[in-house]
């Protein structure tokens, strides 16, 4: 009896702070927003209920064209972070030295160390015109004039990567770590070349790190807002921008709420169609046993 | 004709020598084992054979054909990981034609190989079986399957037997003999376990310190070691240290701590009279005796003790003898009905042929 | 139930501001602008009042109002909106209070400046704000490179291709209507001739923007882009030129000849702010001659004083007789009123400059 009981309070004490958590900072604010989404402004305090906001957002193609292309921009950061994070995890879990790979992993949380904001002025520092990497270009005499590279989709895509790739190493180096180096030697053993081995055996093992890796960096990358702004310069266009406009400097609210149900909705869709494309489950990965 | 043949073989971690100059030849069709304690370097010497170690010097031949400079995935040697390694994500079907597909070989050819390899392994039809759906001797018998559907022309088994409960393990080294005569491929089988080896080899190597320190039949090493590790490490001894007093032909006269005296034949090489050698005396050469009977029985050795306890193990049961010089003496004797009875606190004598026990020279 | 959204989101910070208001009897919060509470003045603040503590957040106009709107005008006890933010938002969201000008020493106070804001802040006869710095936005230019840099247009002048800037906010819509021979102010009053001046600046804007470097989005951000040569013509806020030509005096402020526009930072105190008191007296303390030199050396602009012009600091007086003649002054635009519902249309005009390609 006694047992049961505390048993039954240990678990209160565990779950309170979870139900908190998800009720007061997710559950709450969310519905909040959803609400005032389908608040129609009609005139000064007042409002109407109804979905004129999303309907305005249909009918606006810069709004549309924008998610699209934060969509589109996201999950080309998210492949080349794949691409750059897979042989960085993979040296980290399966190459390096054990007792250098703290070092390792280390190096690689830096980034984390210092704001967004410094980070996005240090790439500006190195990117600008008359910035460090354009200055090293003219003198050692690769190019005539200064060269800009700030302020272009490109420069953008790679801030993000150098922003988020931390996040798609450090699952797929737990994973890997798991793998047993007995089934890389099996998958030669067995007549595999070296591409057959990376393509059936650690691709596939790695999958869970390689979804859950997907997941997070996309979702980051299409709620990032300085990276985007500030790399982008006079082109750029990222949704959380519109958010950001539509609450502060247009003091439209509902707009700004219906945007944010809108991102959340469709980076929730992007990341199922790309479960179901690739065949995983969030059970299987996410919440892998 | 060797299927496999290692000529001279080194290899070379840093100042630390792993394998230092071991040769082996396998005949084709036959059960070879390397036997000898973890940190031998058995497991480097299977991993040179199957390519993932260099050697620093010597040949690895496989029918007669030089491997050392090809890559392991086109070496024709299969190998059984210790963890199996079976690939979680695939199942058993996928695990088994995993093999056949890196070949190129046509889809209808790997099926039907695959259902026959099953076949052959008793475990027909279980292709959609998850690898976490199977037993842990399911498990064994499928990773030999993946490699045996290859036709490989050595089969490496890296003591895949080491996880298995004892139940289980007893019952697989009958089944991996079976397996081994019906697909009639040559084996090589390494293992810590001299049980293992004994029983289903045709011929064991140990192995200690980088070096063979003998190759034969399991009977050979059993009954005639070479060396004192070979008596030591294959099947239980009874060891004492001591000192050769004389020496009659093939019988040395050896005296061991406390001054007991005992005759044993001289293995390997010959001791000098005064010389230090370690006796071997194995536990079933020894039999009880009533207290000072039969004494007088010519090449006998005898010690008179005190029963310390009984160890029942059915048909290996065994007494331990507590001299008066306080040696622990290990001696077979089944407690089967008809068998003299002993309770701990009898006076026995323990005796052994003069020509049971074996002494070597020690440092040589 | 209607405002249950808004409630929600507001919930944590009022928690904040309520826990933090508790903890000490006399607190200011200040809700400012960068560079208008400097350390130094609150020390001699807080000397001269020992019994009031100063806390400052930083902010700028739209932050202010989404500050106090997220609040309903709790949080804070001073604020400093611009004077074109008080009319519409008040009547909109109510998160102001009437101010009590016999506490304020109005008499120190450039006429001018006092009267223009009190008519642009006046609701059923109350006022809500007084004015404390004004300046100007206007054009920069360096002018060893762009010798005669005149005009908003002159931004998107294909000679300087790639090195001009702006800053995309309604600032440049306007100055550009200007500079196109419209009267946006005018216009506020009625809103479709409005959209057709934004609608024509938009396409001005569209075809100027391969011309730019790139927007600018702050202080920082612009004086970089100057100093490093990257940029040598751009619109600007006359304060930050004015610390650009200490540093390079071939950077000139450069009033528009349609031109500058003037704002002008406010006084307001909010609908819920708890030590009026305090904030009153924060407001003559900073209006007293020696705090307005120490004021205006930290903003850069000046303050709405009598004689402002001789309490600024060396160097920035000289720039400032460098920037601007009588005449000059005399054609300052002031920002008007922004009516309800331009906000959204200049937003809107915003978006489709930044999303239009080139």
């Amino acid at each position: 009896m006694l047992r049961s009981d505390t048993g039954k309070l240990s678990l209160i004490l565990l779950m309170t702070p979870f139900v908190l958590w998800i009720v007061l900072l997710i559950l709450l604010p969310q519905l909040g927003i959803t609400f005032v989404s389908l608040r129609e402004k009609i005139g000064p305090r007042q409002y109407e209920f109804g979905f004129g906001n999303y309907i305005a957002f249909i009918q606006e193609p810069i709004y549309w064209n924008t998610l699209l292309r934060t969509a589109w921009m996201s999950i080309l950061v998210t492949v080349m972070s794949l691409l750059v994070g897979f042989p960085i995890a993979f040296y980290i879990a399966k190459i390096a030295q054990r007792r250098s790979r703290a070092g390792l992993f280390l190096l690689c949380l830096i980034p984390l160390w210092v704001s967004d904001l410094v980070r996005a002025f240090g790439w500006i520092v190195l990117l600008r015109e008359t910035g460090l990497i354009s200055g090293a270009l003219q003198y050692v005499g690769l190019v005539n004039g200064p060269v800009e590279m700030l302020y272009n989709d490109v420069t953008v895509v790679i801030g993000l990567v150098y922003t988020v790739v931390l996040f798609m190493i450090v699952p797929l180096v737990s994973t890997l770590d798991g793998m047993d180096n007995s089934m890389l030697e099996a998958g030669y053993n067995l007549g595999g070349s070296r591409l057959t081995v990376f393509r059936r055996i650690i691709v596939p093992y790695a999958m869970p790190g390689i979804v859950s890796g997907c997941i997070i960096v996309f979702m980051l990358t299409a709620g990032s807002y300085l990276t985007p702004i500030l790399l982008g310069g006079k082109n750029s266009m990222w949704f959380t921008e519109q958010i950001y406009d539509q609450f502060i400097t247009r003091y439209n609210w509902e707009a700004g709420a219906t945007f944010g149900v809108l991102l959340l909705g469709f980076t929730s869709m992007v990341i199922w169609l790309g479960l179901k494309l690739t065949g995983q489950n969030l059970a299987s990965t996410v919440a892998k046993d | 004709m060797f299927d496999l043949e290692c000529e001279n073989l080194v290899k070379r971690f840093g100042p630390f020598t792993a394998v230092d100059g071991v040769s082996l030849e396998i005949p084709s069709g036959s059960f070879f084992s390397i036997l000898g304690p973890s940190g031998c370097g058995k497991t480097t010497l299977m991993r040179m054979i199957a390519g993932f170690e260099n050697p620093n010097s010597g040949d690895i031949r496989l029918k007669g054909k030089s491997v050392v400079t090809t890559p392991p995935n086109k070496r024709n040697v299969k190998m059984v990981f210790q963890h199996l390694a079976l690939f979680p994500m695939m199942n058993v079907g996928e695990n088994i034609a995993y093999g056949l597909r890196c070949r190129g070989e046509n889809k209808a050819d790997i099926t039907a190989k695959v259902a026959s390899v099953l076949e052959r392994i008793s475990m027909p039809g279980v292709q959609e079986k998850q690898i976490s759906q199977l037993s842990g001797g399911q498990k064994q018998r499928i990773a030999i399957a993946r490699c045996m559907v290859l036709n490989p022309d050595v089969l490496l088994l890296d003591e895949p037997l080491g996880a298995l409960d004892l139940k289980l393990r007893e019952h697989m080294k009958i089944e991996l003999k079976q397996l081994q005569s019906q697909f009639d491929t040559t084996f090589l089988y390494i293992t810590h376990d001299q049980s293992e080896a004994l029983v289903m080899s045709d011929n064991v190597a140990v192995m200690n310190g980088g070096r063979f320190e003998q190759i034969g039949a399991p009977e050979t090493l059993y009954h005639a070691p070479k060396t004192a590790f070979v008596a030591g490490f294959v099947g239980d001894s009874n060891r004492w240290s001591g000192t050769v007093s004389s020496i009659a032909g093939d019988l040395a006269k050896v005296t061991v701590g406390n001054g007991l005296e005992m005759v044993a034949s001289i293995g390997g090489a010959r001791p000098q009279t005064g010389g230090e050698v370690e006796v071997f005396v194995r536990p079933e050469a020894m039999q009880l005796l009533a207290k000072g009977a039969a004494t007088a029985m010519a090449a006998m050795n005898t010690l008179d003790g005190v029963v310390d306890s009984l160890l029942f193990n059915g048909a290996a049961s065994r007494v331990l003898v507590r001299t008066q010089a306080g040696l622990l003496i290990e001696v077979v004797h089944r407690m089967d009905a008809g068998q003299v009875r002993v309770n701990p606190g009898d006076a026995v004598t323990v005796g052994w042929a003069h020509g049971a026990g074996l002494c070597f020279r020690v440092g040589g | 139930m209607k405002f249950l959204g808004s409630k929600l989101l507001a919930t944590a910070a009022v928690i904040i501001a309520v826990s933090t208001g508790a903890s000490s009897a006399e607190t200011l919060r200040l809700l400012t602008w960068g560079s208008y509470a400097p350390d130094e003045i609150i020390k001699l603040f807080e000397e001269k009042y020992p019994d009031i503590q100063v806390e400052v957040t930083f902010s700028n106009n739209e932050e202010m109002v989404a500050k106090l709107r997220a609040t309903g005008g709790a949080g804070f006890d001073l604020a400093q909106p611009s004077h074109d933010r008080i009319y519409a938002v008040q009547q909109e969201y109510g998160i102001y209070k009437p101010l009590d000008l016999t506490k304020i020493d109005t008499s120190v106070m450039e006429p001018k400046l006092l009267e223009g804001v009190k008519a642009n802040t006046t609701i059923d006869g109350q006022v809500y704000a007084v004015p404390h710095q004004w300046g100007t936005s206007g054009l920069m230019a360096d002018v060893s490179k762009v010798p005669d840099l005149k005009s908003w247009s002159d931004l998107c002048d294909p000679q300087y291709k790639g090195k001009t800037s702006m800053r995309l906010k309604r600032t440049i819509l306007l100055g550009t209507a200007f500079a196109m021979g419209e009267d946006p102010f005018a216009a506020y009053s009625d809103l479709d001739k409005y959209q057709t001046i934004l609608d024509k600046v938009a396409e001005k804007l569209i075809a100027c923007k391969d011309n730019l470097k790139t927007y600018w989005t702050g202080g920082d951000d612009l004086s970089n882009l100057m100093l490093s040569g990257e940029v040598v013509a751009s619109e600007t806020w006359d304060s930050t030129a004015y610390k650009l030509y200490a540093q390079n005096p071939n950077i000139h402020f450069i009033p528009p000849t349609t031109g500058a526009l003037a704002w002008i930072d406010t006084f307001t105190i909010p609908a819920k702010g708890e030590a009026d008191d305090a904030a009153y007296k924060w407001i003559n303390f900073v209006l007293q001659p020696e705090i307005v030199k120490l004021m205006s050396a930290s903003t850069g602009s000046q303050a709405s004083v009598k004689g402002a012009k001789d309490l600024l600091p060396e160097d920035k007086r000289a720039a400032v007789t460098a920037a601007f003649t009588d005449k000059d002054i005399d054609n300052l635009k002031f920002f008007a009123n922004i009516p309800p519902g331009v906000e959204d249309m200049e937003g809107k005009t915003l978006e489709k400059i930044k999303a239009a390609t080139e």
